[in-house]
């Protein structure tokens, strides 16, 4: 919690986008949570990918349901459209809006607790439908805003502030996207914005789920030498394998990979998605592979983060039900009442 | 990059931009505190301690601290310094219990201050505390040189002059008034333990071309002129009247002969506006009250007809960029222009002037007639003679005249001891203290107000041009002045970082409104400056590194744009950041301050 009002002064060498706006234009109100959360470093990353992607910030639809991570859309992006729900409730508020105006960016962030204790069912119908949005957890293995239990993402063995390990099997969100069918599946880590800020980019320009797991640090209750949610732990186990990026149109494209390690995919609006292999063995188009192989180093206690999984051609729940282009909620009486004649005609097909 | 010693006294030093652009250092951000806090008289005395004259520097500095001011690089326009300073020295109280004690017997060395300028007065000043005696010579038959003799009283109201000198005088100077020095040797003979030569540079440059002995009675030298003016010998100045120079002689000149009722006053500059020498505000002072300035007009000639003059000729030349982005100046192929005048003053520059130094005392000069001085020490050839003020290295100001003083006095006093002036000189130091009050609960103002620069108010016209004695600016009211006060970023409380508390979150780093904090991999400077949050490419200002942390990357902070808003002390969970005023120690005698 910080008393003294961000002043919005800023840099005078700060960078201006396509539209004229710089990163400070994509701020929300000043951050209430805890002074070195995590969850404030995920939202400055947000704030600093829809900037460097030029996306109008009044087109954004922000959902959340509730916890430390799912305040966090008031901190970013406060000029677009935004649902702080019921808990565990933020995929059924975003299909709603998805469905009515599929022009929205859409833009879920949700707590381990929020999605996989109670909005574990949520969680899976939203990614099996396919929704065109960006969900990102906020992944501190604790139930923060309630000040600590063990959330079903905390790892079995893993002791509470006050030493007492949890006893039950975690869930591993990343796995369970795969596993649903999730279009685009990353894992990152809060203070890894050289990771983060990229993968972000690349997913909210991804059509289809884009799930991105962000182990974020709680620094009130979760980041002791007995948590594998610490920022020492996950600095000590991360084992990256894959980065991303989406290089828009008027980007300038800066390679400094090594030479054969980099891959351009087209994306269906014209950007670039490029992948750069860390690990040269892994396959980030092979699902099942990636479930095997994240599986197997959680096994060993390492945490894999980059982009796991990533289908370019994926569809989008409106491709699959075949909706209008336009926007449902802009259809007028007219559009959705095509007058006695058309309905006339249409009966006369089933004489 | 080695990590940044902060216990270097320059290094916080720097950082607070007005303190170290001053030449006194005066420790600026405090002032502007206390004067927020109505605490006028302490105010006052902080100043005094450094720069001996806040009443009249309050309306007259030269203000160099103002384009270095931080405000600058992040909002344009600087804190009005100089002007909240003036309020410190209106709105004081009474400041005779903060006066240094003046001890009664004295130490046995007598010192010969020669000329009462500021120089002068201000060596008196630092050194009476200490108990010498000391002697204060001068042609005039009051004290002030050239704060009376040339600073015209629109700008700066004798009163305000009397006080501050009087206050110097009154702490037991020896007075010897009315008594112009012609001999060196013969001061050297009265066996003085040692001499400070404070006479300024008191002569002001001619111009020999066609026509100027003919019409020598209508052309008369800038700052004689003015000292004229200011002695009451002068009181009007008829028809038209042409002011040649682009300094700040030549603004006060042309702004005395409107309200000594010139028909008409027009500056006339040889050269471009922009590389004239006096200061913008003195430009935009003349400028208001309607005088032209002329650019790009070098004289040819002055015209004269039955030993009247008649005006001036001037060339038309233009200004052209050379390759080394020095302006060189061609003719312009427009016709000469004239000009009529009745009188002409001329402010084209002044000199530096010893005749009555005899060259065979040991007392070197060069060939500008300018005396080889340890720019330290300001000790000449001669181990007994020191030079501070405008007599030193040629026309300053006030404020230099001031720092040179402080220098001086430290290094008479050293030789009086018998000590090394350079060895033994008391070092500069700098205290931190953490301004820490409870968790969101500092010890100033940390707020960013974004409010811009306010304006001094002023005199009515009507009454300002015509009456030389009236004061043009009213100087700020205590609501402006808290308001302007509020301005200040107070960039003596520093950021401070202590490596082993951080736990590399990046809070501070998303919280930074100007992006002064970036977590990156060591390098050399250069490559190192341009890998930050926003690069570092103000070389000027220093950037701060810390050493290494655990992940391997070092904490940078670009110091340039920095708020000192506290934020990321605020947001650090570990205190890993602090915000800690730094308090500078620059060495002065008897400082009131320490
Ligand atoms: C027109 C004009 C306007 C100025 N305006 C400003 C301003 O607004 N702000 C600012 O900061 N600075 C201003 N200055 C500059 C400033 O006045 C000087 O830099 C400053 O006064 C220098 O101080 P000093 O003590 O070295 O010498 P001075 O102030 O020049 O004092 C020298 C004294 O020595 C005396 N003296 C000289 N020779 C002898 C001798 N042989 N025997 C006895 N006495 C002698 C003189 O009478 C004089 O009183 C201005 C200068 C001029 C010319
Ligand atoms: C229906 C309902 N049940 C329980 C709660 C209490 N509750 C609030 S937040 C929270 C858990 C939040 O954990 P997580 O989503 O991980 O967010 P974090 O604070 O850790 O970021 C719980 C159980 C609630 N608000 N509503
Ligand atoms: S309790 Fe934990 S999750 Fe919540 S704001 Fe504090 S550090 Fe963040
Ligand atoms: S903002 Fe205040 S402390 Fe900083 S340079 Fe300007 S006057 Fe000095
Ligand atoms: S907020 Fe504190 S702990 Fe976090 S990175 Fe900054 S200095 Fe380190
Ligand atoms: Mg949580």
């Amino acid at each position: 919690m910080t008393f003294v009002a961000k002043p919005r002064v800023h840099h005078p060498k700060l960078p201006v986008n396509e539209i004229g706006l710089t990163r400070r234009d994509y701020e929300g109100s000043v951050s209430t949570l805890c002074a070195g959360c995590g969850h404030d470093s995920v939202s400055a990353a947000i704030v600093q990918a829809c900037a460097e992607l030029s996306l109008p910030p009044h087109r954004f639809a922000k959902v959340s349901g509730i916890g430390c991570s799912s305040k966090t859309p008031s901190y970013f992006l406060n000029k677009s459209h935004g649902f702080n729900s019921v808990h565990g409730r933020m995929p059924s508020v975003m299909t709603g809006s998805n469905l009515a105006n599929r022009d929205l960016i859409g833009v879920g962030v949700s707590g381990d607790g929020d999605s996989a204790s109670i909005g574990f069912g949520q969680f899976a119908h939203i990614v099996r439908r396919s929704i065109n949005m960006l969900y990102l957890v906020d992944n501190n293995g604790t139930y923060g805003l309630t000040k600590g239990q063990f959330s079903a993402t905390n790892d079995k063995g893993s002791t509470s502030k006050k030493g007492v390990p949890n006893l039950y099997e975690p869930i591993d969100l990343v796995s369970s996207a795969l596993q649903i069918g999730a279009s685009f599946v990353a894992r990152s880590f809060s203070g890894d914005k050289k990771q983060l800020v990229p993968l972000i980019k690349a997913a909210l320009m991804h059509k289809g789920m884009a799930f991105i797991d962000v182990i974020s640090p709680c620094v009130a209750f979760n980041n002791h030498s007995g948590s594998t949610k610490s920022y020492e732990f996950v600095r000590d186990h991360i084992h990256n394998v894959m980065d991303a990026d989406l290089i828009m149109t008027h980007d300038e494209v800066t390679a400094d990979y090594a030479e054969g390690t980099r891959e351009d995919v087209s994306m269906p609006d014209g950007s670039t998605l490029q992948l750069y292999k860390v690990d040269a063995d892994y396959d980030p188009y092979d699902r099942v592979g990636a479930l095997n192989y994240v599986q197997r180093m959680q096994e060993k206690g390492e945490v894999v983060t980059g982009l796991l999984y990533v289908n370019p051609d994926a569809v989008e729940c409106h491709d699959i039900m075949d909706t209008v282009s336009r926007p449902l909620n802009e259809l007028t009486e007219a559009d959705l009442c095509p007058g006695s004649d058309t309905l006339a005609a249409l009966n006369q097909r089933y004489r | 990059m080695e990590p940044t010693n902060i216990f270097d006294p320059n290094y916080f030093h720097k950082v607070v931009d007005c303190q170290w652009a001053c030449p006194a250092h005066t420790p600026v951000p405090e002032y502007i505190r206390l004067i927020a806090q109505e605490r006028y008289t302490e105010a006052y005395m902080l100043n005094w301690d450094s720069n001996v004259f806040p009443g009249v520097l309050g309306r007259t500095c030269d203000r160099p601290c103002e384009p270095a001011c931080r405000r600058v690089r992040t909002e344009e326009t600087p804190v009005a310094i100089c002007r909240l300073k003036r309020v410190a020295a209106d709105n004081k109280g009474d400041v005779t219990a903060f006066m240094p004690q003046v001890p009664t017997e004295k130490n046995g060395k007598r010192i010969a201050l020669i000329g009462a300028g500021p120089a002068s007065l201000a060596v008196a000043r630092d050194l009476l505390p200490l108990g010498y005696e000391v002697h204060l010579f001068e042609q005039d038959k009051k004290g002030g040189g050239f704060m009376r003799s040339q600073i015209p009283a629109f700008r700066l109201p004798e009163r305000v002059l009397d006080e501050e000198v009087d206050r110097i005088l009154d702490m037991g100077v020896h007075c010897h008034f009315g008594q112009e020095i012609t001999s060196m040797k013969a001061m050297m003979d009265m066996n003085f333990d040692a001499y400070f030569v404070g006479t300024g540079a008191p002569r002001g440059r001619d111009l020999e071309l066609k026509g100027r002995e003919e019409v020598d009675k209508h052309i008369h030298i800038g700052i004689d002129w003015l000292s004229s003016v200011a002695f009451g010998h002068i009181t009007e100045i008829k028809g038209k009247v042409i002011v040649m120079g682009g300094g700040n002689t030549a603004m006060d000149c042309c702004r005395t002969s409107l309200r000594l009722g010139a028909e008409s006053v027009s500056v006339v500059v040889r050269s471009a506006f922009e590389v004239m020498k006096a200061s913008e505000w003195e430009k935009d002072d003349a400028m208001r009250e309607g005088i032209p300035i002329i650019n790009n007009r070098p004289p040819k000639e002055f015209v004269h007809k039955d030993g009247k003059l008649q005006g001036v000729l001037f060339e038309c030349v233009t200004p052209v960029k050379g390759e080394d982005g020095r302006l060189r100046y061609e003719p312009s192929g427009e016709p000469d222009v004239f000009i009529e005048a009745d009188h002409v003053l001329m402010a084209i520059g002044q000199d530096n002037h010893c005749p009555w130094i005899e060259r065979d005392l040991g007392i070197e000069f060069d060939k500008w007639d300018c005396p080889t001085l340890d720019e330290v020490t300001l000790q000449t050839t001669n181990p007994k003679v020191f030079f501070g003020g405008d007599s030193a290295f040629g026309p300053e100001n006030i404020i230099w005249a001031s720092a040179h003083a402080h220098r001086a006095a430290i290094s008479i006093h050293l030789f009086c001891e018998d000590q090394d002036l350079i060895a033994d000189r008391p070092p500069e130091g700098v205290n931190l203290i953490s301004t820490k009050m409870g968790v969101h609960e500092w010890a100033y103002d940390a707020e960013h107000n974004a409010a811009s620069r306010h304006i001094v108010p002023l005199n009515e016209e009507k009454t300002a041009l015509t009456n030389i004695r009236v004061e043009v600016e009213l100087g700020f009211d205590q609501v402006l002045a808290e308001k302007e006060a509020q301005r200040c970023l107070n960039c003596d409380v520093q950021t401070v970082f202590t490596e082993i508390l951080c736990i590399e979150c990046d809070a501070c780093v998303d919280i930074c409104p100007m992006d002064c904090i970036s977590f990156v991999a060591n390098e050399d400077e250069e490559p190192l400056r341009m890998q930050l949050m926003a690069p570092a490419d103000n070389k000027e200002q220093d950037i701060y590194v810390s050493d290494v942390l655990k992940t391997t990357r070092v904490m940078v902070k670009d110091e340039d744009v920095c708020l000192h808003c506290g934020l990321c002390a605020e947001r650090c969970p570990t205190n890993a950041w602090d915000m800690q005023r730094s308090i500078v120690h620059v060495p002065q005698l008897g400082s009131y301050a320490e």
